[in-house]
C-alpha cells in the first residue's frame, strides 16, 4: 500500500520497464551454484502444438503462469495507436456469461491474480493461482482469452480511465520525457508511436478495432507460455491446451522494418515549470543476437547499469551530488537496439550533469575501463544471476524472456559462461563502437538553464 | 494496463517496491501442504482457508543475542539465495524537532565508510560478491539489507555489524551527499503536485505527532542539516539492543546463530539506547479542508483521510474490522466506491480507498477519486460521503465480507512465493514493537470479523472531525512556488 512512506537510498530499476528488460540478459556461473541447482525447467509442446516451458515446484501451494503473444502495440494502425494498450484494459471486462461485475467478482472469490500490459513487440498475460483454485481459476482465464465481450459500457469505462491516466502522463515528467525521446528517434516507424495512444486516437477507437486486434494476435503460432508452481508436467499441459488450444493455428501479424535510432535533433527541450529537470539520453546500440550483445551489456554494467558501482552514479552523484538518480541500460527490442540513459537533476545543473555523462562515454570510448572494473562487473553480474530466480514469478518471467528471445532453456546454465568469456579487448572494442560516434541524443523536460533545443 | 492507478502519491515514492503489500503486515513463510479444504470440521469455509494459510507458513525461528539484539530467521529452500536485513527500532517520527529528515539522511550516509570500509565502498563490495543491497526509512523503522548467495552471508553479517557502531563521515562527502538528497526531494515531492499534497494532507491530519512531518524531511531542514545532527543520531539510535537482524532463504537457523554470535555478538549492548518516546494526538474537533491549484495536476482529484487506530494501537479485532471494511468499500475493482463513481454513476475516472494500519502510533482510513469530464468535485464528494455513510449505517453483506476475507488471506498465501517480502513482513512487524505470533495469527484473526464488527469500527471512526479532505485541481497556483 501506498501508505508505507519510505524513502529509498536510490531507486528501484524496477521503475522502468525498459530497466527490468535491458537486465534480464542472463548466466551459468564459475563462483556461485547456477540458478538452475534449484530448478529443472521442462521443455513441452502441448497437443495443440503450443510451446510450454515448465519448472515444477511443489514447496508452496501457487502456481505462476506468464504468457506472450507476439506483435505489441506495433500491431496498432498507424494512424491509431493505443488499441493493444486498449485491449489489455479490456480483457478482465467481461467474457462468456460474465459481465464485467461479474467477472470481477469471480475473480475475487477465486483470488485469482490476472494483468495484462502490450508492450511494443508482444502482449503479455500474467496469471496467478492459488493451487487450490487452479481449475476454476484457468477456465476464468480460458473465458476471458477465448470470449472477451468488448461490451459498450466497459468499453467507454476503460476508454475513460485511459484518457484519464495520459492526462497525468501528459504531465508527468518522467513520462513525457521518454515518450518524446521515442518519438523523436523513431519517427515514421511503429516504435515512434506512443503505445497507450494519444487522447484523439484512443477516442476513435471502436470494438471492432479491438475485435480485429485480437483475431490477429491471438494465435497459437505466436504464443509462448511458462508455468511455474505446484503442477505436474501433465496438469499443465492440459491447462495450456484447455486455454489456448482453439485459437487459431496462424497469427496475422504485419511485417515491421529493423530500424536505428536517429534524431533530427540532438537536443530535444520540452518546457514545463517543474524546479527539477529530467533527461533521457540515447543512441543505437546492437541487437540481442549481435556476438557484440554481452560484451556491450558488461560495458553498460560499469557504465551505469550497476547501481554504486557505476561510474555514472560515482561521478554524478557520489563525487558531485548532482542527482539522485542516474543510470543507463541496453533495450534491445525486436527490431532495433537502445543504448539508454537517464537523469535528475535541479534546472540549474542540468548542462553540468550532461558534460560529465557525455566526458564519461568518450572516456569509455577512448580509453575503455579497466581491468579491474571489467572484473568487478563480471563478478556481480554472475553471482546476482541467482536472485532472479528465487521465487515462482521471477522464474516465469525470466524463462518467458528466454522463450521470446529464443535463447534456449539450456541458457540457465550457459548465460554465466558467455559473461565470464568477455574480455577488456571486447568491452574496449564495444565502448569504440557504442561511444566513438558521439552521436548521443537528448530530451529534457524541464528548465534546464543554458541548455537551448537543437544544440 | 493499470486501472486502480490513486491520484495520490504516483511519484516515485509509491512505487510498488517501496511498499509492502497490505497483508504483509500481519503475516509469516513458505511451506508447501496443498491443505484440502474439504476437510470434514464445523469451520466455516473462511476459517478453514485461514487455518491452511496458516499451515503453509510458521516455521519463523526467533532469538535473542546476550547483547539484546532480536534475531528472526524464515528458512525457504528453493534457491540457493538468502536475504539479510537489518532493522533499527528507530525512524523519521524519532528524529528531534528542526531536524527532520535526519534519520533518512544517516541511512544514505550509513554507506561512506568505516576503518575497514573505505568511502563508498560498502556497495561495490557487495556488488563484486554477486549481491545487491539498498536501505530504507519510513516514520517508524530503518533499514539495511543485503540480497546474497547464501555463502556469502557471513561476509554481509560481518559488514552491516561493522557498520553498526564504526561509522566515519567525512564533512565534505556528508556535504555531497545532503545535495543528493535535496535532489531526491525534488525528484518525489517537487516535481509532483500530488505529493506535495499529500504532504499538506499529512501535515493536517497530524496535529501534534510527527508523522505529519515527512519522513525525507522538509527542504529547509534538510538544507541545514550537519555531519553532527547525523552522528548524534547515530549514537542515540544505532546499537544491538535496538536492532532486530532477519534473514531469509536458504538457510538453517542454527547456522544464522552462529554467524550472528561471531559477528553482531561482538558488538557491546549500549546502555545510552532510551525506548522510544512518542507524543501522542490531542482529540481533534474540527474536519479540514485543503485545496492545491497546481498546473502540473493532470486531472481533478479529491482525497479524504481520517485518523485512525493501527493494528497495534486499535483494541482487538479492530483494525482486522477497518482492513476488511476498506477492501469492501475501496479496495479494487470489486469494491462499493469503484462501483458506484466508476461503473454506476460513472462520475469518476477511477477510485479506490484503503486502510493504513501498519505504523505504530496511529493508522489512517483513505479514500480517493479522480473527478471525471464533465463531473463536478462536490458531486464526486457527495458520492463518496454515501459510500462512507453508508458504511455506519447498515452491516455489510456476508458475501462481501466472505470475498474480503479470502482475497486477504490469498494474498498472506501469496507472499509466501517472495523471501524478500517475508523479510520484511516480520521485520516491520517486530520493529514496530508486534510479535511472531501475532504476525502468524492474522489471517485467523480476518476470519472472526463480523459485520456487525465493521459498523461499529465504521461508526466509531468515520468520524468527520477526524478528517482531511484534499482537492488537487489542475490550474495555475495564486502564488508561485520557489525551490
Amino acid at each position: 500500500m501506498r501508505s508505507f512512506p519510505f524513502a529509498l537510498r536510490r531507486f528501484g530499476a524496477a521503475h522502468l520497464l525498459a530497466i527490468t528488460m535491458a537486465v534480464v540478459a542472463a548466466v551459468a556461473s564459475v563462483l556461485v551454484p547456477t540458478p538452475s541447482h534449484a530448478m529443472k525447467i521442462q521443455e513441452l509442446t502441448t497437443k495443440s502444438g503450443i510451446k510450454l516451458w515448465l519448472v515444477e515446484e511443489h514447496a508452496v501451494p501457487l502456481v505462476a503462469m506468464r504468457f506472450s503473444f507476439a506483435g505489441g502495440a506495433t500491431q496498432d494502425p498507424e494512424n491509431r495507436p493505443g488499441i493493444a494498450h486498449f485491449m489489455s484494459g479490456m480483457m478482465d471486462e467481461g467474457a462468456g456469461d460474465l459481465t464485467s461485475v461479474a467477472f470481477q467478482a469471480r475473480m475475487e472469490e477465486l483470488a485469482m491474480r490476472l494483468s495484462f500490459e502490450a508492450a511494443k513487440d508482444s502482449f503479455y498475460g500474467s496469471f496467478e493461482t492459488l493451487s487450490d483454485y487452479r481449475r476454476e481459476s484457468a477456465a476464468l482465464l480460458k473465458l476471458a482469452v477465448n470470449a472477451p465481450r468488448f461490451d459498450a459500457d466497459a468499453i467507454e469505462r476503460v476508454r475513460r480511465q485511459i484518457a484519464s491516466s495520459l492526462a497525468y502522463a501528459a504531465k508527468n515528467p518522467e513520462s513525457v520525457v521518454s515518450e518524446r525521446w521515442m518519438s523523436e528517434a523513431y519517427k515514421g516507424h511503429p516504435y515512434g508511436r506512443p503505445t497507450k495512444g494519444t487522447p484523439d486516437t484512443v477516442g476513435a477507437i471502436t470494438r471492432d478495432d479491438l475485435v480485429a486486434y485480437r483475431k490477429r494476435i491471438f494465435a497459437r503460432d505466436n504464443l509462448n507460455v511458462v508455468v511455474v508452481g505446484d503442477i505436474t508436467s501433465a496438469e499443465a499441459s492440459a491447462m495450456v491446451d484447455d486455454i489456448f488450444g482453439a485459437l487459431p493455428a496462424k497469427s496475422d501479424l504485419v511485417k515491421v522494418a529493423d530500424v536505428a535510432p536517429k534524431a533530427a535533433e540532438k537536443l530535444v527541450v520540452v518546457d514545463m515549470p517543474v524546479p527539477q529537470s529530467v533527461a533521457r539520453f540515447g543512441s543505437g546500440a546492437m541487437m540481442r543476437k549481435d556476438k557484440d550483445f554481452i560484451p556491450a551489456f558488461v560495458l553498460n554494467h560499469i557504465l551505469g547499469g550497476g547501481g554504486f558501482s557505476s561510474r555514472l552514479m560515482e561521478e554524478v552523484r557520489e563525487k558531485r551530488g548532482l542527482a539522485y538518480s542516474v543510470y543507463s541500460y541496453l533495450q534491445p527490442l525486436d527490431h532495433t537496439s537502445m543504448f539508454m540513459g537517464g537523469v535528475a537533476t535541479k534546472n540549474e545543473e542540468m548542462a553540468q550533469s550532461l558534460d560529465v555523462i557525455r566526458g564519461e562515454l568518450k572516456r569509455l570510448a577512448t580509453e575503455g575501463p579497466t581491468v579491474t572494473e571489467l572484473d568487478n562487473a563480471k563478478s556481480n553480474l554472475i553471482g546476482a544471476f541467482a536472485l532472479r530466480f528465487d521465487t515462482n514469478a521471477k522464474i516465469a518471467n525470466q524463462l518467458l524472456y528466454f522463450m521470446e528471445e529464443d535463447l534456449g532453456a539450456g541458457y540457465v546454465d550457459t548465460r554465466n559462461k558467455e559473461v565470464a568469456a568477455v574480455t577488456i579487448d571486447d568491452v574496449r572494442r564495444v565502448a569504440k563502437r557504442l561511444f566513438a560516434a558521439d552521436d548521443l541524443f537528448v530530451t529534457i523536460v524541464g528548465r534546464p538553464k543554458g541548455l537551448k533545443a537543437g544544440g | 494496463m493499470q486501472k486502480l492507478a490513486s491520484p495520490v502519491a504516483s511519484g516515485p515514492a509509491a512505487s510498488p517496491k517501496l511498499s509492502i503489500s497490505r497483508a504483509a503486515r500481519r503475516a509469516a513463510a513458505a511451506t508447501a501442504v496443498a491443505l484440502a479444504l474439504t476437510f470434514g470440521t464445523p469451520m466455516t469455509v473462511i476459517e478453514r482457508f485461514a487455518a491452511h494459510a496458516a499451515n503453509t507458513q510458521s516455521r519463523v525461528s526467533e532469538f535473542k543475542l546476550d547483547n539484546g539484539m532480536q534475531i528472526v530467521v524464515i528458512p525457504d529452500r528453493r534457491a540457493p539465495v538468502v536475504t539479510h536485513m537489518v532493522w533499527y527500532r528507530v525512524g523519521a517520527a524519532d528524529e528531534p524537532r528542526g531536524v527532520s529528515g535526519i534519520a533518512h539522511f544517516l541511512e544514505h550516509l550509513m554507506f561512506k565508510s568505516t576503518e575497514k570500509i573505505p568511502s563508498g565502498e560498502f556497495s561495490k563490495i557487495v556488488a563484486r560478491l554477486g549481491g545487491n543491497d539498498n536501505a530504507f526509512t519510513g516514520h517508524d523503522a530503518t533499514a539495511y539489507f543485503q540480497r546474497v548467495a547464501k555463502d556469502r552471508l557471513k561476509q554481509v553479517m560481518s559488514m552491516e555489524a561493522d557498520r553498526m557502531v564504526n561509522l566515519r563521515l567525512a564533512e565534505k562527502e556528508v556535504l555531497t551527499e545532503r545535495d543528493v538528497i535535496l535532489e531526491e526531494r525534488r525528484s518525489r515531492v517537487e516535481n509532483n503536485p500530488s505529493a506535495i499534497l499529500d504532504e499538506q494532507m499529512s501535515a493536517a491530519l497530524y496535529q501534534n505527532h510527527p508523522y505529519g512531518i515527512p519522513v525525507i524531511g522538509w527542504m529547509h531542514e534538510i538544507a541545514r542539516l550537519t555531519p553532527q545532527n547525523a552522528i548524534d543520531f547515530y549514537k542515540a539510535h544505532y546499537a544491538p539492543n535496538n536492532a532486530i537482524l532477519v534473514v531469509s532463504g536458504d538457510v538453517e537457523p542454527e547456522e544464522v546463530r552462529k554467524l550472528a554470535v561471531e559477528t553482531y555478538g561482538a558488538i557491546p549492548r549500549n546502555p545510552a539506547v532510551v525506548p522510544r518516546q512518542r507524543v501522542t494526538e490531542p482529540a481533534h474537533r474540527a474536519p479540514r479542508r485543503i485545496e492545491l491549484k497546481d498546473a502540473r495536476a493532470g486531472r481533478t482529484s479529491i482525497t479524504r483521510h481520517y485518523l485512525a487506530p493501527s493494528y497495534l494501537t486499535a483494541k482487538p479485532g479492530e483494525a482486522e474490522a477497518l482492513d476488511l471494511m476498506m477492501k469492501i468499500a475501496a479496495g479494487g475493482a470489486t469494491s462499493r466506491l469503484y462501483n458506484k463513481l466508476v461503473v454506476t454513476d460513472q462520475i469518476a475516472a477511477s477510485a479506490g480507498g484503503y486502510y493504513s494500519g501498519s505504523n505504530m502510533d496511529s493508522g489512517k482510513i483513505s479514500f480517493s477519486a479522480i473527478v471525471g469530464e464533465g463531473a463536478t468535485t462536490e458531486k464526486v464528494e457527495a458520492a463518496i460521503d454515501a459510500v462512507i455513510e453508508e458504511l455506519k449505517t447498515t452491516p455489510v453483506t456476508d458475501a462481501e465480507l466472505e470475498r474480503a476475507k479470502k482475497s486477504y488471506i490469498a494474498e498472506y498465501i501469496y507472499e509466501t512465493d517472495n523471501q524478500s517480502t517475508l523479510a520484511r513482513r516480520y521485520g516491520w512487524g517486530l520493529v514496530t514493537g508486534g510479535t511472531v505470533e501475532k504476525i502468524d495469527n492474522w489471517p485467523k484473526e480476518i476470519a472472526k470479523v463480523t459485520a456487525a464488527d465493521i459498523q461499529a469500527a465504521a461508526a466509531k471512526h468515520l468520524d468527520s472531525r477526524n478528517s482531511v479532505t484534499g482537492i488537487l485541481r489542475p490550474e495555475p497556483q495564486a502564488v508561485a512556488t520557489k525551490q
